[in-house]
């Protein structure tokens, strides 16, 4: 049949279907789906809905799929044209948006050829046999990260002498395969020093180097790694970057960016699973679904801190529901990034335009964690419980009498009555209105509480609420009620009771809501409109995970570790390789999909990964392995016959120098001067800051109170994190802003990070302190203490060139500072016994010299 | 890198090695720092040539209320005390607010201005003397009706976390003229703002494009200052020195990041000089204060940063962002709005005329205006308070204004319906904003990308189209 008849039938059904709508379908001729739908399809439809893509997860190509619709729902209801979607949107009854959206619209006859055949019942004949075999076919993808792991052998090279370990046998069959040599093996000085940075985060003291130095036995190398390994400073350092994965904080992000007392827990959690080496299954498991454990420890739960660290938006006016939602996007994206290296999040909004991750995959991800709900947990530390069992009954004795002396219990209750009638009838009296949207915002689980019979409110509910309404009651009341109720008194006194009760310390975590929720694809990413439901599930690509009918964020932690090994092994790794080279064997650490680059040694990542795999999953055993090879151990120092072949270290002909980390800036720097408090975890701490630094946050809203004593000198990854205004080292530095999951910091070389470490403040007590241990503790004479200053800084004596550089300097200063008796008092106030004032200023201004080297702040 | 900007890298590299001895090592620095593969911020070309060079922005936090400033609305009068229709509130989600509050008329007078004619507020006497000079946009709107989320869309195109800001892009395209001040320069008054850091990140791009924050306290910079007992020579003998043992670690591992480093820190010494010249206004002559206002309150901060920020222009600076918080008016509006325009209408209208006789206005764009509007109707949060009423946040119709490089002045575009309500004509998302503001520096908006995580990101999502009613 030619074409034209097609549309002249199609154009007499439309105006028979016009001229009755009650007309007997029966009645009219009968549609046949090949020769008169399949074409419209063809035509108009496929290039988006077909074979390739499936966009909005629609495939009009197949009876089964087209049937089922896509993920608004079905768009073709059988023998209700009028009610399917399919023909609102080809017919342009849809509201801002028509089908196809670019080309040529249906005519009217091919619209109605579609309505007929949807009246008739929308009869697709039974497909080709070859098309029969897989309904919903598995996206299959040839892509590298998405196999299997290949263990190859390490493979054979010539130079097998270089070779320590099956490292340096991939590395180095690259090599020869590109006829370069690797570098040799960098000066023990150099080892020390880059291995104490490597695994503690801190600079050698010049006893390690000189020990090194002096141990002669064939493995001195590798008792220091065990040594370092075994230091638990090494928690410290491996926990911060573990911590930008997480976006770790210490307060909310957003425009109130209220602190986060307690987001500490999580890093002390992680510092001390590290230590302790809890391989990274289990490190994977008790972060993601500790508190579902069978009889779960109070530390399991307490790793789920790690979910806790999304933003939270406490603006009043913020639609709670898609704040929520934010929040699930941003826990699946997370998981997608630390443990698949995938952009997952692209396909919130759509299909995934260069992986095959589909919305409804996303949504499947998500569905993990739609169930969960935030959680502060009592979570005692060691020594705590004790002191508070004891001070308990007289605390609540008093407490509870203040409150009742200010008649706090029964304006309470009103109080509860008036929020609650507000909650439900919104409209009635505004100012109630108004402290209902504000509590919503402020008050986790207001609701809920609220709503809970006085009598059944745990003794930490009741003092939640009992505080939130006695400083928000004034929202409600004019202040001469206020003043009456002398509410303003009753909140010193509380606050002065609690201040000398020993409580019990919190930790934020998540639990798992009773029933499940219904979780549905959003489409376009928007939180309002609601596709179809989706179930928990794993990507589609990825090895299935084998589960009961609906699988828990425990079985997906699981599934991570065990069906998803593979690949969350290559992520684990390649990470790991990064900071100790600089680089990633896959360079973009965060992506190994379609548009990552791909791995520059494919075979060592899998050996490594399986290696992970192998050993337990020990991260110690990861980290003995890759320093402990000839690769990680060779000169930095660049190459004439590299510059052109491998200006970006790909081949790893040599180590990298890399800047160190904002953290390990001011760690060295506090290490090096004497200056640094070594205590391990524990919260968080304020090191004094210029003013107008917390200013700029919202309304001026955040404070910050130096903490008072020797923790202001703590280590970097200790310092408060204040999203809205962090620490300016830190971001001077390129540390992350905590927004998002970071796997790959930026080193950047600014003239912002220059003054920064010349004229912080905290670097000039570095340089004074510097000045001080060298005049104290070095034999007197300028060699000798430059030398100390340098194995201080560097953990290596000077060389010739830098002391003649550095004893003019020296001079110099001395010379103007006889002169500027005032400068010489600033720079250095305090008295050393035996030293000239005059002295300990020069050495003042030449510790800052060293401080401020490039070698100072770099890992060679 | 190419490897034929790496062989010229290498070229100039030997060329050290071989004069170590003779070249001056403040050349070494000077050069490198010249240099457009170490310095991002070496000044590049746009995409097209183009009137502005510079950008100010004039962040007015919060969301000011056209209503009451830019967008007469005689009509609400009649309905004063009364909800909307409620086929114009269908769907309507608002911040705090029900979609049945009543309409809330504005008490302020409106005059036409200049010749040609736009309408201002009472409240608004300086800028209105500009008004040939403004082209007035009614009709802008956005998705996003809270504030940080609002301020994300406004100047990273989206509401999610981590992407470049405005600022940043700019930067990023253009490099900056400065030799010794940042590129893209934050100044704030007022309070804080909900965006605080996020509103002049550099997100994904290189930090070098981040926004450095003067501040009104203390250094201007931070960390300007050299601690107690440096004075200028003694820091420029400091820096000599370690200049010349960095050098020496460049000549033994040739690591192109240690003379960067050199460069980093000879640009942070010319700073520690910039700084305190740029903020000397000893040589502004008496006039130029008092049109800002500098010398009285309640003009002082806002005048001292927009006299700033024609400082900065002039001495190639390319973005400055300057933040005012906050308008954010849910109460008290006429008591809180009168005082947020006595602060900063005079120098926002001085900036735009002394910027014209410095013959800075053509080649710098000035933009006015906040993250979304207020409602027509009212917001009453202490019915037993006098005066309480406010607006609650409008993000479906605002006003903003630009003046400069390439805005054709002195016009009104886009119009909202009686009620000011919704938009009727040319609604400009602010995307269509962003795609103008870069078309105006010579980008189009489409081809200013970035790669990351696998795509290419440009500071208008998937969106944006230039508003060519806007242009000169």
């Amino acid at each position: 049949m030619s074409a034209r008849t097609t549309a002249a039938r199609a154009g007499a059904w439309l105006s028979s279907s016009l001229a009755a709508a009650a007309l007997c379908l029966a009645a009219q001729p009968r549609v046949e789906f090949s020769r008169d739908v399949q074409p419209i399809f063809q035509k108009h439809c496929l290039a988006c809905h077909g074979a390739q893509q499936q966009m909005s997860g629609l495939r009009l190509d197949r009876g089964e799929n087209a049937l089922r619709g896509g993920y608004s729902g079905p768009v073709i209801r059988p023998g209700d044209s009028a009610g399917s979607r399919l023909i609102r949107l080809v017919s342009g009854q849809e509201k801002g948006l028509v089908m196809p959206p670019a080309g040529a619209r249906l005519t009217a006859s091919e619209t109605g050829a579609l309505r007929a055949w949807i009246d008739q019942g929308a009869t697709w004949p039974a497909p080709a046999p070859e098309g029969t075999t897989q309904a919903i076919r598995k996206p299959a993808s040839s892509h590298w990260a998405f196999q299997p792991l290949r263990r190859s052998p390490p493979p054979a090279v010539r130079g097998r002498a270089w070779v320590r370990n099956a490292v340096d046998a991939f590395v180095l069959a690259r090599l020869e395969a590109e006829g370069l040599e690797p570098s040799p093996e960098a000066d023990k000085n150099t080892l020390i020093r880059r291995l104490s940075l490597d695994l503690t985060g801190l600079p050698p003291t010049p006893r390690q180097v000189a020990d090194f130095l002096a141990d002669n036995r064939p493995n001195a190398y590798e008792h220091v790694v065990d040594a370092l390994l075994a230091s638990p400073h090494y928690g410290e350092k491996w926990a911060r970057h573990w911590l930008d994965l997480a976006q770790y904080a210490d307060s909310d992000g957003y425009e109130k960016d209220r602190e986060r007392p307690h987001a500490w827990r999580f890093r002390h959690w992680a510092i001390e699973a590290l230590n302790r080496d809890l391989p990274f299954d289990q490190f994977t498991i008790e972060q993601l679904a500790g508190d579902l454990l069978p009889n779960a420890a109070v530390e399991q739960k307490v790793a789920t801190g790690f979910l806790r660290n999304t933003l939270t938006n406490r603006e009043a006016g913020v639609d709670r529901a898609e704040a929520r939602f934010e929040q699930v996007v941003s826990r699946a994206n997370t998981v997608g990034t630390v443990w698949l290296g995938l952009t997952v999040g692209c396909a919130q909004c759509h299909d995934h335009k260069y992986d095959p991750i589909s919305q409804r995959d996303y949504y499947q991800l998500f569905a993990f964690f739609d169930n969960t709900e935030e959680a502060d947990l009592d979570a005692p530390l060691p020594g705590e419980l004790g002191p508070y069992w004891q001070a308990r009954p007289e605390y609540y004795n008093k407490r509870n009498a203040l409150l009742q002396q200010y008649r706090v219990p029964e304006v309470q209750a009103e109080w509860e009555k008036g929020i609650l009638e507000a909650a439900d009838q919104p409209g009635k009296r505004l100012e109630w209105d108004f402290a209902w949207t504000s509590m919503r915002a402020m008050f986790d689980g207001a609701e809920k509480l609220l709503r809970l019979d006085p009598g059944r409110r745990a003794q930490r509910q009741k003092d939640r609420l009992a505080d939130y309404f006695v400083g928000a009651y004034g929202s409600v009341v004019n202040a001469a009620q206020i003043k009456e109720l002398k509410f303003r008194e009753l909140r010193d006194k509380l606050a002065e009771l609690e201040a000398g009760f020993p409580a019990v310390s919190q930790a934020p975590a998540v639990e798992e809501q009773t029933g499940p929720s219904k979780t549905h694809l959003r489409l376009r990413g928007d939180y309002r409109e609601k596709g179809v439901e989706v179930q928990p599930a794993t990507p589609a690509v990825l090895p299935a995970l084998s589960a009961s009918p609906r699988p828990s964020r425990l079985d997906l932690a699981r599934w991570l570790v065990t069906e998803a090994a593979p690949l969350t092994a290559r992520v684990t790794v390649n990470r790991l390789w990064q900071d100790y080279f600089g680089r990633g064997l896959v360079r973009t650490s965060e992506d190994f999909g379609a548009q990552g680059e791909r791995p520059s040694h494919p075979e060592l990542l899998d050996w490594l990964a399986g290696a992970l795999i192998d050993h337990g999953w020990s991260w110690k055993q990861a980290h003995r392995l890759i320093v402990a090879s000839a690769a990680y151990r060779q000169s930095s120092a660049a190459r004439p016959d590299l510059r052109g072949r491998d200006p970006d270290n790909v081949f790893l002909a040599r180590q990298s120098r890399l800047r160190l980390p904002a953290e390990l800036i001011r760690d060295s720097a506090l290490a090096s001067s004497g200056l640094l408090h070594p205590a391990i975890g524990g919260r968080s701490v304020k090191p004094p800051q210029p003013a107008g630094v917390s200013e700029l946050s919202y309304s001026n809203s955040v404070r910050w109170k130096p903490t008072p004593g020797m923790e202001r000198y703590r280590r970097g990854l200790y310092v408060h994190y204040q999203r809205t205004s962090p620490y300016p080292q830190m971001s001077n530095f390129d540390a992350p802003e905590a927004n998002v999951a970071c796997s790959r910091r930026r080193r950047s070389n600014t003239p912002l990070q220059a003054l920064n470490l010349l004229n912080d403040p905290v670097f000039f007590e570095a340089a004074q302190g510097l000045a001080a241990r060298v005049l104290r503790e070095a034999p007197a004479g300028f060699a000798h203490r430059l030398d100390y200053a340098y194995q201080l800084c560097l953990g290596r004596p000077a060389g010739a060139e830098e002391k003649q550089r550095l004893a003019r300097f020296l001079e110099e200063q001395i010379e103007i500072l006889r002169k500027e008796p005032e400068s010489a008092e600033a720079l250095f106030p305090n008295r050393l016994e035996g030293i000239e004032p005059l002295e300990a200023a020069a050495w003042t201004a030449l510790g800052r010299v060293l401080l401020n080297l490039d070698e100072f702040i770099t890992r060679q | 890198m190419t490897l034929d900007e790496f062989a010229r890298i290498q070229t100039r590299r030997s060329f050290f090695r071989e004069c170590a001895g003779g070249l001056g090592t403040v050349a070494l620095g000077h050069l490198l720092a010249a240099d457009g593969h170490l310095n991002p911020l070496t000044p590049k070309p746009p995409h097209f040539p183009a009137k502005a060079k510079n950008v100010i922005f004039l962040f007015m936090e919060g969301g000011p209320s056209q209503i009451d400033l830019f967008d007469p609305k005689p009509e609400l009068e009649k309905w004063h005390g009364k909800p909307l229709p409620e086929s114009m509130t269908k769907q309507l989600r608002l911040a705090f607010i029900k979609p049945s509050a009543s309409v809330l008329a504005s008490p302020r007078k409106f005059q036409r201005h200049g010749q040609c004619g736009t309408e201002f507020s009472d409240w608004l006497p300086h800028t209105a003397s500009c008004a040939d000079d403004i082209c007035m946009v009614r009709s802008m709107y956005t998705e996003a009706f809270n504030h940080h989320p609002g301020q994300l869309l406004l100047f990273t195109g989206s509401t999610q976390f981590g992407r470049p800001t405005l600022g940043a892009w700019v930067t990023y395209g253009l490099g900056s003229e400065s030799q010794n001040l940042p590129g893209f320069v934050t100044l704030t008054s007022g309070v804080g703002t909900s965006g605080g850091a996020t509103n002049f990140s550099s997100g994904f791009l290189p930090s070098t494009h981040q926004g450095t924050l003067f501040r009104g306290a203390g250094d201007p910079i931070l960390y300007l200052s050299s601690p107690p007992g440096v004075k200028p020579q003694t820091q420029r003998l400091a820096l000599d020195a370690l200049r010349d043992l960095n050098q020496q670690s460049y000549l033994k591992s040739e690591d192109m990041e240690i003379a960067s480093r050199i460069a980093s820190y000879e640009l942070a010494f010319r700073m520690q000089a910039a700084g305190p010249e740029l903020l000397d206004f000893s040589k502004e002559p008496a006039s130029v204060l008092e049109m800002y206002g500098v010398n009285q309150e309640p003009t002082r901060p806002f005048a001292v940063n927009c006299l700033l920020a024609r400082r900065l222009v002039e001495r190639g600076v390319r973005f400055v962002l300057l933040m005012h918080a906050s308008w954010d008016d849910h109460t008290e509006l006429n008591k809180k709005l009168v005082k947020n325009c006595q602060i900063t209408d005079q120098p926002a209208a001085a900036l735009l005329k002394d910027l014209k006789q410095h013959g800075l206005l053509d080649s710098t764009l000035v933009v006015w205006g906040g993250e979304f509007g207020r409602t027509p109707m009212v917001e009453i949060r202490r019915p037993d308070q006098a005066d309480n009423a406010g607006r609650d946040h409008h993000p479906i119709a605002f006003s903003m204004w630009l003046a400069g490089g390439g805005i054709r002045g002195g016009q009104v575009v886009g119009k909202t319906d009686g009620l000011g309500f919704g938009i009727v004509e040319d609604k400009v998302h602010v995307h269509d904003l962003q795609a103008t503001i870069l078309h105006c520096l010579g980008f189009d908006h489409t081809r200013l990308t970035y790669r990351h995580m696998g795509r290419d990101f440009r500071l208008t999502d998937v969106a944006g189209t230039v508003v060519k009613k806007m242009l000169a």
